[in-house]
């Protein structure tokens, strides 16, 4: 039990159940849809990129805990943010979750939110759960956005 | 088989000396997380027991040469057991002849040999092919990829809220027009066991053929095709504790003798010369290149397995397991069961209010509990129900109620995490 209470912290299981910015905005200028086949995992995310920032980012869509807490905390850490450091965030997180070892440390207070989804790394078929909204992110912040974005 | 003879039957059966059985299979005994291993999956694929291991390690320990080919001595054996296990499938399905058992790699390959050889010959522009609304997706894209080659309707039979084969509907589906109705035999995501008896009748009432899919039927019910009178049956000996990459395709002889092949190569043909080539004679002809010799060896030996417990006796235990495990899911608040037909098989699908069925396969896992997750291939299904996706244990010869009490001790933990 006390593995799964590491996988299933208590603020995974809070962003699950009541995940932030869960709506579609009225108007958004980049817009992805992510899919698990896998698992059925289903995410639609709405930017609003101004200036090179992300000023508005809300999602919608279905998927397991770990998929919804995941899209939940992102979009909570890279409003605001610009787009290098969204995706310097990505890389950060992809590393925790897939790196040989985890990182030692993050790079910024603002990071150690991720470190909450850092027990996915002991469970490889569900690290895609957790990735899935950040492969969608990139894909709506690319310029010639793809329609939708796989994980299996 | 209809239900009601189904279970009447059973209940006459003996209880199984399950914990004997389990002694067969060696990977029972292995641990998982630290746990004991509970395998609730073998709908997707059924563990092997000893037999079936031993049969295979001979065959390349002692008997292994490529067949049909050799006139030495290890050919001619290897030969006599791939057709002694062709012999074994005709008798498990009660084939009336040998030629009638196509070798193939799988149900999947099954289906799209008929597909792609009945179908293309035999089914034109407009024509209608009639599956299920519980199909397998092996069972519905070669049907949209042979319609995209020729034209036709594809007509699907509506299924209940209780996820049973709607048989009125069907009967209005049904069209002079009507060539082939491919259904399951046992459905892979629900469980229900389809009344393919009223079935067949009604499409050879109109003259048209019949394909079942019985891959997860097979290991759970006696199969007599003669009695059935189904022109085609597909399935695969990995879920009847067989091998994985083989399989059959059984069809009624005059119609195969009508089909042309499925791919060239050696084995399918008679003379071959740049100008023309003459096939073989079936089940040869549809037998391109070396098949899995050892494969069919195994699945001879599967049958043998299962043969000598005695399918009725498989299917009673798994009805006791199954209703079991129906009565105690009850004590999980806000479980929903998705499919429930009064004749199933082996199959138990749910979903938790507010827990993904993937959360729920991880935290079972955790616990040495494999389960299913996901679609199970059949999206369609889950549509239906308007659920992404369930949890699905699925039984077999070795299941135990003490392993359902494992289970709903895993889901009671679901429950505690997710409150």
């Amino acid at each position: 039990m006390d593995d799964l209470r590491e996988l299933y912290q208590e603020v995974i299981l809070d962003h699950s159940k009541r995940p932030r910015n869960f709506r579609r905005p009225p108007t958004s200028n980049r817009q992805a849809k992510g899919h698990n086949p896998l698992c059925g995992d289903r995410l639609t995310l709405y930017l609003q990129v101004e200036d090179g920032r992300v000023a508005d980012v809300a999602f919608e869509g279905s998927g397991c805990a770990i998929s919804v807490a995941s899209a939940s905390l992102m979009t909570e850490m890279v409003k605001g943010k610009t787009i290098g450091e969204a995706e310097t965030m990505f890389h950060y997180f992809h590393e925790l979750l897939t790196g040989k070892s985890a990182p030692s440390a993050a790079p910024g207070p603002e990071f150690e939110k991720l470190s909450v989804l850092a027990g996915v790394r002991d469970y490889p078929v569900r690290v895609k759960c957790a990735t899935l909204p950040w492969h969608t992110l990139t894909a709506a912040l690319d310029a010639k956005p793809r329609d939708e974005i796989r994980t299996e | 088989m209809t239900g009601a003879q189904r279970t009447d039957r059973h209940h006459n059966q003996p209880p199984l000396d399950v914990n004997r059985i389990r002694q067969d299979f060696p990977i029972l005994s292995r641990l998982v997380h630290g746990k004991k291993l509970v395998f609730l999956d073998s709908g997707a694929s059924a563990q092997k027991p000893r037999a079936v291991i031993d049969a295979i390690k001979n065959c390349y320990e002692n008997e292994y040469a490529n067949i049909h080919r050799g006139v030495y001595y290890l050919s001619q054996v290897a030969t006599e057991a791939f057709e002694e296990a062709r012999r074994k499938v005709q008798r498990f399905l009660n084939a009336a002849e040998s030629r009638e058992i196509i070798f193939v790699r799988g149900g999947t390959e099954a289906i799209n040999l008929v597909a792609q050889t009945y179908g293309r010959k035999f089914i034109k522009d407009g024509d209608e092919v009639v599956i299920s609304a519980m199909e397998h997706h092996a069972n519905i894209v070669p049907w949209q990829m042979l319609r995209e080659q020729t034209g036709l309707v594809l007509k699907v039979v509506p299924i209940n809220d209780d996820g049973e084969f709607m048989l009125e509907e069907y009967e209005k589906l049904l069209s002079p027009r009507t060539k082939l109705v491919a259904v399951t035999h046992v459905s892979n995501a629900l469980g229900t066991i389809t009344p393919v008896r009223e079935i067949i009748r009604l499409a050879h009432a109109k003259g048209a053929l019949v394909l079942l899919d019985g891959c997860q039927a097979v290991p759970h019910t006696p199969i007599d095709v003669q009695e059935l009178d189904c022109d085609f049956y597909a399935f695969s000996a990995h879920k009847l504790y067989g091998p994985s990459g083989i399989g059959i395709l059984y069809g009624k002889a005059q119609i195969l003798e009508a089909m042309p092949p499925y791919q060239g190569g050696g084995d399918m043909i008679v003379s071959v010369t740049f100008e023309h080539t003459e096939y073989n004679g079936i089940p040869h002809k549809f037998e391109a290149g070396t098949p899995h010799i050892s494969g069919a060896v195994g699945l001879g030996a599967a049958i043998d397995y299962v043969t000598a417990i005695g399918l009725d006796r498989i299917a009673a235990h798994e009805d006791r397991v199954l209703h079991y495990a129906t009565e105690r899911v009850k004590e999980i608040k806000g479980l929903r069961l998705i499919g429930t037909a009064k004749e199933k098989a082996g199959i138990l699908s749910f979903t938790l209010p507010n827990v993904h069925p993937h959360d729920i396969g991880t935290i079972l896992d955790k616990q040495g509990i494999a389960v299913r997750v996901g679609h199970h291939c059949a999206q369609p299904v889950m549509d239906r129900f308007d659920v992404p996706a369930t949890a699905r244990a699925s039984l077999a010869v070795y299941n135990t109620n003490e392993e359902i009490d494992a289970l709903i001790a895993g889901l009671h933990k679901v429950r505690e995490i997710f409150g």
